[in-house]
This record gives C-alpha cells, structure tokens and sequence, in this order.
C-alpha cells in the first residue's frame, strides 16, 4: 500500500437513516482484525447488529457494519478499536513478564 | 448425578459433540475490559530457542485465532526473494533453483530491516541482503578403486552453507555474516557433475506470509483447547487396565490399590475409544475447556518463538492504532 492512503472509507446507502448504521469498507483487512473487531463490539450494550465480511476472495477488503439503537456508529467503532489495543497491550506486558519470569527459573 | 465445577465446556459425547445445557457461548457475555484482564491468564508451559508451549486461559476465540493468523501469514522475515542467473549449467532448471533458493531460512532479523517499497529498484543497505553463490563441479584425480562420488568429484552437492554473505554499503559494520546467513548449513540446494556450475546473485528482502509462505516466520503455530478427563465412578482391577489403555500415555494412572485416577489429560489426542466398552463407558466424561488454549509455536529460525508471538500481538495493536488515528483525523 502507499503512504498517505486512507485505510478506511464508508460505503454510501445509509445517509438517510441518521447516524445510528454504518457500513465501513477497511481496505487490506481481512478474517484477523475483522473478527476481533467484530466479537467486542458485538458484545457492547448499545448496539443492535455488527458483522463483517469479506466481499471478494480476490480482493483485500472488508465491509464492517454496525447497527446500533442510539449511539453513533462511528462512535462505537471507535471504541471498538481502542478496547481491541487495550487487549493487545494487556496481553503484551502480561505475556512479557510471563516470559521473564520463566526464564528466571 | 456426578456434578463437575464451572466452566465453559464442549463435551465429547459417544456420536456427538454438545455444548454445556447452561453455557450460551461466550458471545453473549457483554464486553467489560476490567472483567477480560480480570480473567485473562498465561502460562508458559515450555520454551526454547526453537519451540514453545504457552497457555491463554479466559480468552475469546476471536482473539486466540486473531493470534494464530497473525503469527503465521503477517509477521515479517527476510527471504530470498530475487535471484540474478549469471551461469547455470547444472541440470536443475533456472525457475525451480531460483525457487529452492527462495525457500531457505535466513537468519536475519526482520526487525532490524525496512519493507522495500514496490517500484523501487535500487536496493539500499537498509531493505536488502545480497548474497552470491559460485560452485563450480570438477572431477578429482582418478581413483580407480572407488565409485563413491565424494571420491571421484569436488563439489557435486551444493549446500546452502556455500551462499556467500554480500554486503551493501555499511552492512559489514552493522551485522555479522553469522547473523545473516541461511538457518541451516546443511540444506542440499543442487547435485552437479563435473562440467556443472552455479554462478548465482541472490536478493533477499523483507516480506510477509500473506505474501508467499517462504515470509512466515513460524513452521507452525497452532492452538487446540485444554482436554478433560474426568470419572464418575470407581474403576478397578482389569477395567481399570483396559481404561489407561483407551487414553494416550500418561493421562490415566493406577494406584496401589489397582483403581485408575485421571494423572494428567493436558496430552490426550482425545480419541473417543472408551465408549467402544460397555464396562466403563458410563464410568468418564469426556470434555474440552472453551476458554483455555493451548498454543504451540514452531519457529523457522529467524526469530524466537516468544518474540514471534510479541510480534504478532503488536502487529494487531498497530492495525487499531493506524485506523484509530485515521478516524480522529476527520
């Protein structure tokens, strides 16, 4: 992919239906981010429908779609993907000193 | 009835495989982060330059096989990816060498090198890795007694411990040859005959799995969920025989007093060979915890299985951060 290139666009069709469902097209995503993403935030109180799939085998995107009663979806995304870092980052340090510990005995 | 303690569980039935009555699956639970570090466990079980054991204990399947896929098809390596033919007069054709050659393990860091950009074709010292490999087979000073090939020729196998290190620019003062160079010296890459040469350019730069195979840094990284064994009655004398054969070694033992005991079932293949007897099918309950995976990382030689894994996490991190950023730009 080149630099400055935007990741990350919204597939038209939902304007007239306020804020509350978006479908999100993330571009050379696939099944890894697109499930982990898919799983937290289908699991948040708010939000009524969220999948993802991947239109093409061919092609190097994802289509992601949230639903929600109230919330904005871009919101919900958003905190989608800052709660799938915070477990990443968890499982980062929780696994480093996992590492060190074992190599101390 | 024989009641066993709470959790998550799929259990492994004579013809079916069936979910706990009361477990709904995970994905119904709402999303807590304090609840996920709460219950979030790792064990590291066994570890080595090479291989490593690891458990992730109170994790959602999303994750372990976000985890899994990562480590395979989208932590970086360097392999050798372009190779210029001066000479090839051995009987393995150009494309198929080019690709054996492409297939060896470096052992160069791939955190120390930049992807190559695509359309650039100069190659920069901090991108790339070159290395040469000239052979050239000859016949030895006739020994008549002998058939042996060692014996008649020099040079009629090509190894990879024969691929010569290239520089470029200042890489000979960052890194050794040792650290650079094929995984394992002992890899037949050719069988040549006297009149036979090799007069090879090789590129290497750094990739993906996702990509071709030859990027990934792992030989395998799987995950499978912790098996359970558990009786409901007591079993003894040639029952209890006939039970510790229907399990892999190890996992069924048999006390003083011949009654068998569940020693360890963290090995078992979970065969499903008990219910072939009527005599103590009734006697186990057979069954795999849903939350607790079993992860075993195999690396290439590159990396170490731990960092491998360390890697693949930030990789993941890094994804959220980049569309994270993006979406506050707007």
């Amino acid at each position: 992919m080149l630099k400055n290139e935007l990741k990350l666009s919204e597939l038209p069709g939902d304007d007239d239906s306020g804020l509350t469902c978006r479908t999100y097209v993330i571009k050379d995503e696939g099944h890894t981010l697109g499930n982990a993403l898919k799983c937290i935030i289908n699991r948040y109180e708010d939000v009524q429908f969220c999948g993802y799939t991947v239109p093409h085998p061919a092609e190097s995107k994802i289509h992601f779609r949230i639903q929600t009663e109230e919330t904005p979806a871009l919101e919900i995304l958003k905190r989608g993907l800052n709660d799938l870092k915070r477990v990443c980052e968890h499982t980062m340090d929780l696994y480093e000193t996992k590492v060190k510990e074992f190599n101390k005995t | 009835m024989f009641k066993l303690d709470e959790k998550p569980r799929v259990f492994l039935e004579e013809f079916r495989v069936k979910n706990a009555p009361d477990d709904y699956g995970m994905a119904d639970e709402k999303w807590d982060f304090k609840k996920f570090t709460k219950k979030f466990r790792i064990v590291i079980v066994r570890m080595d330059k090479w291989e490593m054991e690891f458990d992730l204990i109170g994790l959602q399947p999303a994750f372990a096989n976000a985890f899994r896929r990562l480590m395979l098809s989208e932590v970086p390596s360097m392999a050798i990816e372009k190779v210029m033919i001066r000479n090839n007069t051995s009987i393995i054709q150009d494309e198929i060498l080019a690709h054996r050659l492409g297939l060896i393990p470096l052992k160069a860091d791939p955190r120390l090198f930049e992807y190559r950009l695509e359309g650039e074709s100069e190659a920069s010292e901090f991108d790339t890795l070159e290395y040469s490999l000239k052979v050239k087979c000859t016949a030895k000073s006739q020994n008549k007694d002998t058939f042996k090939p060692e014996d008649l020729y020099e040079n009629h196998n090509v190894y990879s411990s024969q691929i010569k290190w290239q520089p470029v620019g200042n890489q000979a003062s960052i890194h050794k040859e040792q650290d650079v160079g094929p995984v394992h010296g002992d890899i037949l890459l050719s069988k040549m005959r006297p009149g036979h040469e090799l007069d090879l350019q090789l590129v290497a730069v750094k990739g993906i799995g996702k990509d071709h195979a030859k990027f990934s840094p792992v030989a395998t990284a799987t995950y499978r969920l912790l098996p359970e064994v558990t009786l409901t009655r007591k079993v003894s004398g040639s029952d209890a025989n006939l039970l510790q054969s229907c399990f892999s070694p190890g996992v069924i033992s048999i006390d003083s007093e011949g009654c068998a005991f569940v020693k360890d079932a963290r090995y078992d293949i979970c065969s499903r060979n008990v219910f072939r007897y009527d005599s103590i099918k009734d006697a186990v309950i057979l069954s795999r915890i849903r939350d607790h995976f079993i992860f075993n990382v195999e690396s290439v030689g590159a990396l170490p299985p731990h960092i491998i894994f360390i890697e693949a996490v930030k990789i993941l991190r890094n994804k959220c951060k980049t569309l994270l950023e993006e979406l506050n730009k707007i």
